[in-house]
């Protein structure tokens, strides 16, 4: 190609990121107002869909970015939540405060199950991790002071430890469900934004090209296993505020906890922080257009979860930034030249959709 | 005495737990895939043999004979109608594909044959035994399970080793670029193992609802323990997923003497154990 290059910088936002940045943070306001302008309903189903984007969120770096399929998070969520009921009953901790407690918990226990399962690869690690939360369930099924198999619900008096009044109360939880699933976004945005992220991504472009690079691999992935685990259990605490009564049934649930987690961001987009978004969207939506039929609601998302794996595998969003080249959180770096005007046009034609970027680094699109 | 008689049977249930893993780890030999569905079709052998029994009015035994063959051929054309165009490179789309199918086995159950523990009844064979000494006595149907178990594990490895068949699953599964080259067509070897999985399953299923109570909700826990079975005995190795079967069988067995809520806890505990001390399980393949 003829021309100088005069200058070049890297970069990872893009326009439509800086665009994006703007509206999400007015989205924010909007939802941080919702106590103000919408009803109970609101505040308890927007509880719901933040609580579930902050789980596929999660599992999305886990599965999406670091190559570990998981089907047993269910596991950190229920362990989460028995942690809020056993400190805030037994601790005299207040509710809202087992959160972080619930988070660090979490990740330390993750580090000997984690230490264990890691020695199964790929879809053997998938259900090893099913083994795992199998185990939770029937250990915290024990637990008589907590319950036992029947479970237990939150005192009165330690609910009203988070706020006196009802709607106080439905006030401050939403906010949380709302300020954890920006942290949680905020954290994986951070992690794929890092070195970290770099090393993930070549990880899961070729495991044998990033070692040699330099990558460990065992210890990246299981970094982020443990961090996930951690905020997944953080989840697990929210959710089980919002629901205040707690059964090892239901808080290791394999459907609720993972199945319609993976389906958000199957069908979202696998390996995109936009997908869960995304999914998460089209899930809740579904769900209250078919949440009558019950089982064959459950039927339906199957299907729908196998078309979308087997015709669009990389989901809905995929499926945009394919067309269009839409970023909303921009991870992948790019290589922008200078003053090469006359260049634009012909590389244009050359790279397509990217224009004028080359891109330098790895980018989050899966090979095929 | 009740823990000598609890190892017995719990050696007996090892059996069926190592036809759950048989189909599991043929499937994983041949193509790399772990079918997640896998205890999801176990129940649907189940519900198929329900179904043939009360139309026919046939034994669970003989029902065999019609749920092997439909489970086969419904195999045949799972595998060539949707997971060919999942295998690759990539772990996830048969990972999530068959976690999407598992949903909707249990959940189409659970819409045609409600929530309701269904039965095999086999009359008299139910509840026949005879003394072997000590006050211990062994149940036919228990016995006959054990005993089918080792028949369909010698029956794969003699598929596996010495026929064309079997040469065409160790050709694909070492290599399937160079098989294919040397004239097999993957797409049908792959149905047919898969077939073979599914015939397996017929046979676990239907001991599997003679034995005790099923409904659509319980196929991801018999997932589960023939995957242990296949991890304790040593991937690869058939004859180690028998003894893997026979020990996580013998674990619950201990583990429900003890304590009535320790009985799964126990088996999952002696898989966990194993993974720790001998990740390979207890007899790996030698290569």
């Amino acid at each position: 190609m003829a021309g100088e290059i005069r200058s070049f910088r890297v970069t990872q936002s893009t326009r439509t990121s800086q665009i994006a940045a703007v509206v999400a943070v007015v989205v924010i306001v909007v939802l941080a107002a919702v106590p103000w302008w919408g009803g109970r309903f609101e505040m308890l189903l927007l509880g719901q869909i933040f609580a579930y984007l902050a789980l596929a969120s999660l599992w999305n770096l886990l599965a999406g970015f670091t190559g570990l399929v998981s089907i047993g998070q269910q596991a950190y969520v229920g362990f989460g939540g028995y942690m809020l009921f056993a400190f805030a009953i037994f601790g005299g901790v207040n509710p809202l405060l087992t959160i972080p407690i619930a988070a660090v918990l979490g990740a330390l226990i993750a580090i000997p199950v984690g230490a264990l399962i890691f020695r199964l690869s790929g879809a053997y690690f998938a259900i090893g991790t099913w083994v795992v939360a199998e185990v939770f369930r029937l250990v915290f099924a024990q637990v008589s002071a907590l319950g036992g198999g029947s479970g237990n619900s939150l005192p009165p008096h330690i609910v009203r430890e988070i706020a006196s009044g009802r709607e106080i109360r439905d006030m401050i939880i939403y906010w949380t469900a709302l300020i954890l699933v920006l942290i949680v976004i905020g954290f994986v945005y951070t992690m794929l934004r890092t070195r970290q992220g770099l090393a993930l991504t070549a990880i899961r472009d070729s495991e044998p090209a990033s070692e040699s690079l330099g990558v460990n691999i065992w210890r990246t992935k299981f970094i982020v296993y443990v961090l996930s685990a951690g905020a997944t259990s953080m989840i697990g605490a929210l959710i089980f505020i919002q629901k205040l009564r707690i059964s090892p049934d239901a808080a290791f649930s394999v459907n609720d906890w993972t199945a319609y987690v993976i389906f958000i961001t199957v069908i979202g987009g696998i390996g995109r922080i936009e997908g869960p978004l995304i999914g998460t969207v089209v899930y809740f939506l579904l769900r209250e257009l078919l949440a009558d039929l019950g089982a064959v609601y459950l039927l339906i998302l199957g299907v729908v979860a196998i078309v979308v794996m087997l015709r669009a595998p990389r989901g809905i969003w995929g499926f945009v930034v394919e067309r269009y080249g839409i970023e909303l959180f921009p991870v992948q770096r790019r290589l922008r030249l200078e003053g090469l005007d006359e260049m634009k046009g012909a590389a244009r034609k050359s790279a397509g959709a990217a224009g004028p970027d080359v891109e330098v680094a790895a980018q989050p699109v899966k090979p095929d | 005495m009740d823990w000598v008689n609890a190892v017995v049977q719990g050696v007996l249930v090892g059996g069926l737990y190592a036809l759950f893993a048989a189909g599991l780890s043929l499937i994983f030999g041949v193509m790399r895939l772990v079918n997640i569905a896998h205890g999801d079709l176990i129940v649907l052998a189940a519900y198929v043999a329900l179904v043939a029994m009360q139309t026919t009015g046939l034994d669970p035994l003989f029902s065999l004979l019609i749920v092997v063959p439909v489970m086969a051929v419904f195999g045949y054309a799972l595998q060539r109608g949707i997971l060919n165009f999942t295998l690759g490179r990539d772990i996830l789309p048969p990972l999530l594909v068959t976690f999407g199918l598992s949903v909707i086995i249990q959940n189409g159950l659970l819409t045609l044959f409600t929530a309701d523990t269904r039965r095999l009844r086999s009359g008299a064979l139910e509840v026949s035994s005879f003394p072997i000494g000590g006050g211990i006595d062994i149940g036919v149907l228990p016995l006959l399970m054990f005993c089918t178990a080792v028949a369909v594990i010698a029956i794969l490895q003699f598929i596996f080793y010495t026929t064309p068949l079997g040469r065409a699953f160790r050709a694909t599964s070492d290599d399937p670029e160079v098989a294919r080259m040397m004239g097999i067509d993957n797409r049908h070897v792959f149905g047919l193992a898969m077939a073979l999985s599914l015939a397996v399953v017929a046979i676990a299923g239907v001991f599997l609802a003679a034995r005790t109570n099923f409904d659509p909700s319980i196929g991801p826990a018999r997932l589960i323990f023939g995957f242990e079975a296949v991890i304790i005995g040593g991937l690869g190795n058939i004859w180690g997923t028998l003894a893997g079967g026979v020990i996580l069988g013998v674990a619950q067995a201990i583990g429900a003497q003890l304590h009535p809520g320790w009985q799964i806890l126990a088996g999952h505990i002696v898989f966990l154990i194993v993974l720790a001390v001998r990740p390979r399980g207890l007899f790996p393949r030698v290569d």
